[in-house]
């Protein structure tokens, strides 16, 4: 149908004004996705075609902060999946208890719920005062939430209820205060970590780390970018480090999948096996 | 007007879906001609069991949806619970964690509506039992993309407001009883009937 064919070339387009433009490369994004987000934008605000959303995003950065937003999926809670934070606690943390420090990287943090829950899963554990967590996004706008640590209070219910089943020691009300209709997460849970502005897409390795979180991001890209992505995954892990994907996240794809140990089948958790020797000193 | 070289069914049920589900599925051959692609309303927490109780009951394989799949002939495919299930221009499958839609994830307007433009004419739609209106929109996507539409006759229903509210937005083709959707599914991919 032809009507389809003008569409996918006129979003085609968007994606190239929105990388020459600001940098940001949505190319080797899932089309579906792109497609129905684009358009909800579309109807939105009412324009008539892509084309004219393509002229307004080049010539109004403000715009474009709007349909940045619409780009990446911000849907996220405390806890989320409890079944993966009781994982971790039941097999991740045992081998994390053997290093005098550790790295934690949160790659796609959006506003920050599973950064906060983490860092209260790692205190619970006695690891928080040894941890140096990195939560990274590619969005500013994003990030300034995760940083505020400020949610809307309606979301406390369900959040409360993940942090039980996900194995919580304490009431989750001691980790944070309420006013009018937010939540304000305790300063402490901020204290070991660095919210950092960084792009999956175009950035590389900034450390080695013993844990990668990135749940549900890679969905949304398509093969050739998530080899590239995991790629970057495992050469910012130490040896024996552990890579958490999201539940339906498989990485048989990867070129380096034999390189990886399926910890957690069910919750998609990772660890980088240990190489024979160091490769270094054998070439 | 015959249609044939149909290369794909999507299906989406709500309310009383899973015995819906059951009586048409069980009624396929082990060697059905295309995949099926299936949206069945479910909470975010449930554990997955559907395709596993659903294939235990059919001839041909029922297995849970994963992303960049291919879907193949003779297979049916459900979508994970908590997950949109998409199919891309490629016809790999997708899925997708934004916001629920129709108060749903998965949602059957988003699976119906991203397999109207993979597949065009070669789609058969089915919207089957439910309370609420999700699929109405995309069987219109469906028909608007020349593919063929089947509702699940409303008396048949557990619950008859979706397939209602799927005859209500669009001229669709079929409006048959539970027990012949199976049937009328093979008779289109034979090609008997249009």
């Amino acid at each position: 149908m032809e009507e389809l064919e003008n569409q996918n070339i006129e979003i085609r387009l968007l994606l190239e004004a929105i990388f020459q433009k600001y940098g940001y490369d949505f190319r080797n994004y899932s089309m579906a996705h792109l497609k129905r987000r684009i358009s909800r934008r579309q109807l939105l605000d009412n324009f008539t075609s892509i084309s004219e959303m393509t002229h307004r995003l080049i010539h109004d950065a403000d715009f474009f902060d709007r349909l940045l937003l619409d780009l990446s999926i911000n849907v996220t809670e405390m806890f989320r999946d409890p079944s993966f934070f009781k994982a971790i606690r039941a097999e991740v943390v045992t081998f994390l208890k053997t290093y005098p420090f550790i790295k934690v990287w949160v790659a796609g943090c959006s506003s920050g719920e599973e950064v906060y829950s983490l860092a209260i899963l790692l205190r619970e554990e006695g690891l928080y005062d040894r941890v140096q967590i990195y939560a990274t996004d590619f969005n500013q706008i994003v990030l300034e939430k995760a940083k505020k640590g400020i949610y809307a209070i309606d979301r406390i219910k369900v959040y409360t209820e993940n942090y039980q089943k996900s194995g919580g020691q304490r009431s989750f009300a001691d980790y944070y205060s309420a006013r009018y209709d937010s939540v304000l997460m305790a300063a402490d849970l901020r204290e070991r970590v660095v919210f950092a502005d960084h792009n999956l897409v175009t950035d590389g390795v900034f450390g080695q780390m013993h844990m990668i979180v990135c749940r549900n991001v890679i969905i949304y890209f398509d093969r050739q970018l998530q080899k590239k992505v995991v790629n970057l995954f495992m050469e910012s892990l130490i040896d024996g480090g552990f890579l958490c994907m999201g539940q339906k996240e498989n990485l048989a794809f990867s070129e380096y999948f034999d390189q990886l140990l399926l910890l957690n089948e069910k919750e998609k958790i990772f660890q980088k096996k240990y190489l024979p020797g160091d490769r270094s000193q054998n070439e | 007007m015959i249609k044939s070289g149909f290369e794909a069914i999507v299906m989406g049920a709500s309310a009383g879906g899973l015995e819906a589900l059951h009586t048409i599925l069980a009624a396929l051959p082990a060697h059905f001609a295309v995949p099926l692609l299936i949206v069945q309303h479910m909470s975010p927490h449930s554990d997955n069991l559907l395709a596993e109780v659903l294939n235990r009951h059919s001839r041909i394989v029922v297995k849970e949806a994963e992303e960049k799949e291919i879907p193949q002939p003779g297979i049916a495919y459900i979508a994970p619970p908590d997950y949109h299930l998409m199919v891309e221009a490629d016809r790999t499958l997708s899925l997708s964690r934004e916001e629920r839609v129709n108060f749903s994830r998965p949602a059957i307007d988003v699976l119906f509506e991203t397999a109207a433009e993979a597949y065009g004419d070669k789609l058969i739609g089915v919207v089957l039992t439910g309370a609420n209106a999700d699929g109405s929109l995309g069987l219109q996507a469906i028909k608007k993309f020349g593919g063929t539409c089947v509702v699940q006759d409303p008396l048949t229903a557990v619950a008859s407001r979706m397939p209602q509210a799927a005859i209500a937005s669009t001229k669709v083709d079929y409006v048959v009883p539970l027990v012949e959707i199976g049937p009328l599914m093979q008779g289109l991919l034979e090609g008997k009937r249009g």
